[in-house]
């Protein structure tokens, strides 16, 4: 057995965005063994509802992370319903399931312009954020926010979309659709691309499913296990197929989120065409008394708020396991037995956004 | 919209290493685990699923008890019991790799398992 | 494909004008929508303390004695609950941010109408006064 040497990685690295520390253990070149360590982004904003009452904290929640603002939102939201048992309108629910793809859009092109970024493919990078730029703009002007929306409230939503918009919205995605190809199939085709993905950091299917892993990690890995599937929101009108790849690797995992922007963009022409006319928010009297697991698909894979309720306006506790937390034992278990070289890619590969799974 | 079905079963301390074995010789994955504290006692959910079917063990203890880790189990149960002792200073003994209180650093010790203090100023007067 | 699968991208990226904006120079671009600062006119408001309990970041402070109405630009998140809860429409939402600051500051205070003399013929006072 050769030397072993201790490297540390992170929490500042030239390609994480995000303060992540691995110790690695290494032989040569090779890693035996890595130790995550987090904990340096630590805010507490699960044990701020106990000082906000249970509407407002939707912003806090929210401020969770700041890439899948939205979907955080209504899944706090949802929670609360959930315990209050209020069956919001249905367009409401329509438009929650709109933006909720418009933040996975433009999730998946961040995640894609930053994993171009640490291949070293900078001009990668910029055609994928120029692409996010329309989404955000949608974004934008749709809910008066681009990374924190704000325009999820208890009981429904706080805009609406007019149905110029909505269909204006459609055709952009639609002329987008083209260049996006253009953009995917550089990340899918291009022989530099798949030389430095192809066979880095396999994921098995059982250790995948064992480990807890979520998102765009487990479905690389052979499994369907897709959130949205539950039915929450309007995904359960909609008919997708959640997107599969059986290699396990990290060229797997980019294939699925690349992949996964089409499906989006489908679901949100399926929910412009069979959006309900009608009110988008009900009247949200009394404060929820008793508990609820709401879980909602994310980015990065399943996300779930545990929403406990004392009967006053400030609730007993709330929790999130946002999908980086649970990503980060497969992650541990990916880097054993690869190089040195790769553990970025790697770890890029899961997307980690450590900032939520701290809150 | 479609709300799921909120499966929920009491275990205590004794059961708990028999029933997360039998959720996973049942092929369930294990979800979160996740602490509330309730007055001088905390709630731990075990949450699983398999299939899109949601079930969650709750165990009940008073504070100062140990709590055996499940991590044997499920690997991946270490992330949430550092993070369960670190916030709640709940012990719990043998967890697969132990970062003994260094998985989240917090300036107040423990800072889910103190009653949350109240402020003194409103806080839109600090700068 | 392999090598040549950029080609088309970079292509159609030369002839095209540049997806950046010289910001400082030119002003950035901002939906109709787009929530940038809160806007308050003192004339209508009548220091009732709506926006002040709404507000998820307490970045309001109303003073009902003294008659002043303070909002702390740093602490706001433009989240519009305050816009959405006041009884007299005096809130609005500009799609301008408020100008970057170099030390802690950003707080202004507004003064607001005294209460109208509910009696007798007072009421005519108090609006001409600011
Ligand atoms: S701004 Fe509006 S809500 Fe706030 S105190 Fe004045 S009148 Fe009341
Ligand atoms: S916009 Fe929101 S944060 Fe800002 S002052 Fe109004 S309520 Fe407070």
């Amino acid at each position: 057995m050769s030397k072993q040497v201790v490297i540390p990685f992170g929490p500042q690295h030239p390609v994480l965005p995000e303060p992540l520390h691995l110790d690695l253990v290494l032989e040569d070149e090779k890693v035996v063994d890595a130790i995550p360590t987090i904990g340096y982004v630590h805010r507490g904003l699960e044990k701020l509802v106990e000082k906000r009452e249970y509407p407002q904290y939707v912003y806090i929640a929210e401020r969770i992370c700041g890439i899948c603002s939205f979907i955080h939102g209504m899944t706090y939201c949802q929670g609360i319903e959930g315990i209050m048992n209020l069956e919001i309108p249905k367009r409401a629910d329509y438009l929650r399931t709109i933006w909720s793809e418009y933040s996975r859009m433009h999730s998946h092109l961040l995640w894609l312009g930053l994993f171009a970024d640490a291949m070293g493919f900078e001009s990668l990078f910029m055609n994928a954020w120029r692409l996010r730029e329309h989404i955000l703009d949608d974004l934008e002007a749709t809910t008066g926010g681009r990374v924190i929306q704000g325009s999820c409230k208890v009981g429904g939503v706080r805009r609406d979309i007019s149905s110029e918009k909505l269909d204006e919205m459609a055709s952009g995605l639609d002329s987008m659709q083209g260049e996006l190809h253009d953009l995917v199939n550089v990340f899918l085709r291009d022989s530099s691309v798949r030389h430095r993905l192809k066979g880095t950091g396999i994921l098995s299917k059982d250790d995948a499913y064992l480990q807890g892993a979520v998102g765009p990690t487990i479905r690389a890995s052979g499994h369907s296990y897709d959130t949205r599937k539950i039915g929450y929101a309007a995904y359960g009108d909609l008919s997708f197929e959640p997107v599969v790849a059986s290699a396990g690797d990290s060229y797997a995992r980019c294939e699925v989120r690349a992949k996964e922007m089409f499906t989006s963009i489908d679901i949100v022409k399926q929910a412009v065409k069979k959006i309900p006319d009608g009110p988008i928010d009900m009247k949200v009297t009394g404060a929820p008394d008793g508990e609820y697991f709401a879980r909602s698909e994310q980015p990065r894979g399943e996300v779930i708020h545990y929403i406990k309720g004392n009967g006053t306006k400030f609730l007993a506790r709330h929790r999130v396991r946002t999908p980086t937390l649970a990503n980060i034992t497969p992650l541990v278990t990916i880097l054993k037995g690869c190089e040195l070289a790769d553990v970025p890619i790697i770890v890029l590969s899961i997307d980690p956004c450590i900032g939520c799974a701290e809150r | 919209m479609i709300r799921e079905e909120q499966k929920m079963q009491d275990i205590t301390p004794d059961s708990l290493i028999r029933s997360v074995q039998a959720m996973k010789d049942g092929g369930k994955r294990l979800v979160q685990i996740g602490c509330a504290r309730i007055g001088d006692i905390f709630e731990i959910n075990y949450s699983f699923d398999k299939d899109y079917n949601f079930e969650n063990l709750k165990l009940t203890i008073p504070s100062g008890l140990e709590v055996p880790s499940v991590s044997g189990i499920y690997t991946c149960a270490f992330v949430y019991e550092n993070e369960i002792h670190d916030l709640y200073g709940i012990e719990i003994t043998g967890i697969a790799i132990d970062f003994k209180g260094t998985f989240i650093r917090t300036s107040i010790k423990y800072p889910f398992g103190v009653v949350s203090s109240k402020e003194e100023d409103a806080c839109q007067n600090k700068l | 494909m392999g090598l040549f699968s950029m080609t088309k991208m970079v292509f159609r990226s030369v002839s095209r004008k540049p997806a950046t904006l010289m910001y400082p120079v030119r002003p950035a671009k901002s939906a109709a929508a787009f929530r940038g600062r809160i806007l308050i006119e003192p004339l209508k408001c009548i220091a009732c303390r709506k926006c002040e309990k709404s507000c998820p970041t307490q970045a309001i402070t109303v003073d009902v004695k003294v008659r002043t109405w303070q909002i702390d630009r740093l602490r706001c998140i433009i989240c519009n609950c305050c816009v959405e809860d006041c009884p007299t429409n005096c809130l609005s939402t500009e799609n301008i941010y408020t100008n970057p600051m170099t030390v802690r500051e950003g707080i202004e205070i507004y003064t607001v109408p005294p209460k109208p003399e509910r009696k007798k013929e007072t009421v005519d006072n108090s609006k001409t006064e600011e």
